[in-house]
């Protein structure tokens, strides 16, 4: 099922990250995982956090451009070629994978990757179909 | 004669009245303004040999640096006792210039504001809050009198205290605001962070929008943003303030009252006047003052009169929106430009907000345009993709439009300093 991501426009001035997380902890929100994208102008910070809506609404409240998005956290068998076959699947299926990265924490034996895909109905019928396991919001929110 | 009747004289009645107040003027000055007489004598010209309007051309500039240089007292042409206030002027550069006002002065600064507010729609039962800062600054005050002189009511909230002007456009149901566009667009964004809808939850119908240059795409925002006519209007401090040239409901051009006021278009390099339809510098004498009457004043604002007349039936001559200053343009790279033509360009991308900076650099040899650009939050979906794409095409359209390729950052929206008053949009680091 789709998980919220929460995507943050970020200029590349040093403290934003740290005014963002600052404010994420007084509202007791935690981060489950995080990537930064950057151009050397500019940057987007996305998160999958314990709390999508309070979150975008804290952060929007300060005056950051705060977004949320739809992604698929994917279990990935944590042992060599586990992402590759799952990778090679999505481009048999013709399904074009704009973003990943891969949360801190495992679960058990296996990693957790955040997939942002454009097809995401189509994507997650073929995770189905092929026996990869994705994580419903709820499993995240209690890792 | 009627304020209604002044603003349709025909051409050449017109004409005859300005030359017989610009000949009352230049004998006045040659024997009360020792500044006036000593400066004409030394070039040949005395007042007995005016036969045209052609022949104000014979007369010297009056530069800001002159009335700096004689301030505070050295162009006042009535004993004190007859002049009722002064205004000063700051500028954006260097020391102070004094403006006097003799009561009839004000009186007749008022009139043209109480026409200029009636032109564009303004009546008795209206509400009017003026935003400008009052005090020195001929904003606020002049307009005041002049809104006044029409029966408006009037509040005078002056400029800043955003969450009061919010109150009093409430309580008052306030129907006109005098504004500058900056803060216009400031005061939206409080407005939206309320909750307030400026169309719905206000009475606004008419903007009067002034005191520094904005582009015709920010009066399009200001005005759809708040659902009102935003009207352009032109003046300075040493030409009474306010209400020097003032939009028609035809919104196309500004009509300089030509019965207070002679218009020249001139070449600022070479002084040369230059045919109606020419950009150039305007050039401003009152005819109409008696505390302390200018004559060719240069302005440094760079601007063109249109040729033909307005379709409103007036015939007081229409000049454009200010282009920019004499002194703002700045050259980079071998190319003149002004920042109102890169405003105009960036908001034409509905994804930026409402602020910009321009930022001039030398990079080893090289000069940089930066132009810092904030986005709106709106347009924010988290595709880094989309992000670049803006970013390129604001690069090619200022590139295509200017023919200097600009470095285009794009920022988090409300980062950019804000300011109620003039705001600072080019930050000039180059150093030679």
């Amino acid at each position: 099922m789709p998980i919220k991501q929460i995507s943050v426009f970020l200029e590349n001035k040093i403290g934003r990250l740290a005014e963002i997380t600052s404010l994420l902890e007084k509202e007791n929100i935690n981060i489950r995982a995080l990537a930064i994208a950057d151009t050397t102008e500019f940057g987007i910070l996305r998160m999958i956090v314990d709390k999508p809506e309070q979150a975008v609404k804290v952060l929007k409240d300060n005056g950051f451009a705060a977004k949320d998005t739809e992604v698929i956290v994917v279990k990935v068998p944590d042992r060599p070629g586990g992402l590759a076959k799952i990778l090679k699947m999505l481009k048999e299926s013709s399904l074009n994978v704009e973003y990943l990265y891969a949360f801190v924490k495992q679960s058990g034996e296996d990693a957790l990757v955040v997939f942002r895909i454009d097809n995401i109905k189509e994507a997650i019928n073929r995770f189905n179909q092929t026996g990869v396991e994705t994580l419903k919001a709820e499993q995240i929110y209690k890792l | 004669m009627r304020e209604k009747d002044i603003q349709y004289l025909d051409k050449e009645q017109l004409y005859e009245l300005q030359l017989s107040r610009f000949k009352r003027t230049i004998e006045r000055l040659f024997t009360s303004s020792p500044f006036y007489s000593k400066l004409w004598k030394k070039s040949g010209i005395s007042p007995d040999k005016i036969k045209s309007l052609q022949d104000i051309r014979r007369f010297p500039f009056t530069s800001r640096e002159d009335l700096r240089r004689n301030f505070p007292f050295g162009l006042l042409t009535l004993p004190l006792e007859k002049v009722v206030r002064v205004h000063t002027s700051t500028g954006t550069t260097g020391k102070p210039k004094a403006i006097f006002f003799s009561k009839r002065d004000i009186n007749e600064a008022a009139r043209l504001i109480a026409r200029s507010m009636k032109m564009t729609g303004a009546k008795r039962g209206d509400v009017f809050q003026n935003m400008m800062s009052y005090g020195l600054f001929t904003g606020g005050l002049i307009f005041h009198y002049g809104a006044e002189r029409l029966g408006v009511l009037v509040i005078p909230a002056g400029a800043g205290n955003t969450e009061r002007q919010i109150e009093l456009m409430q309580d008052f149901k306030t129907t006109i605001v005098h504004i500058t566009p900056s803060y216009a667009l400031y005061l939206a964004d409080v407005l939206e962070e309320r909750g307030v809808d400026p169309k719905n939850d206000l009475d606004l119908r008419i903007f009067y929008l002034g005191a520094e240059p904005y582009s015709e795409e920010t009066r399009d925002k200001i005005e759809k943003i708040y659902g009102v006519d935003a009207f352009n209007s032109y003046g300075l401090s040493e030409m009474n303030g306010p209400g020097v040239a003032f939009e028609c409901k035809r919104k196309d051009g500004m009509h300089v009252w030509e019965d207070n006021f002679i218009l020249e278009i001139i070449d600022p390099l070479t002084g040369e006047n230059l045919p109606d339809g020419e950009e150039g510098e305007l050039v401003l004498s009152t005819i109409n003052r008696e505390a302390m009457p200018i004559i060719r004043y240069r302005t440094g604002d760079i601007t063109y009169v249109y040729p033909e007349k307005c379709r409103c039936g007036r015939t007081h001559r229409r000049i454009s929106r200010i282009k920019g200053r004499v002194d703002d343009m700045f050259i980079i790279r071998g190319v003149n430009v002004f920042p109102s033509e890169v405003e105009r360009i960036i908001m034409n991308f509905p994804e930026v907000a409402r602020n910009y900076q321009i930022i001039l650099e030398r990079e080893s040899s090289l000069e940089v345009m930066r132009v810092k650009v904030e986005i709106k939050k709106r347009f924010f979906d988290g595709s880094i993709e989309h992000l670049r794409s803006l970013q390129e095409r604001i690069k090619n359209k200022i590139k295509s439009e200017l023919m200097v390729t600009p470095k285009v950052e794009l920022i988090e929206p409300g980062t950019l300093p804000r300011t109620t008053g003039k705001s600072r949009r080019v930050i000039d680091n180059r150093k030679l």
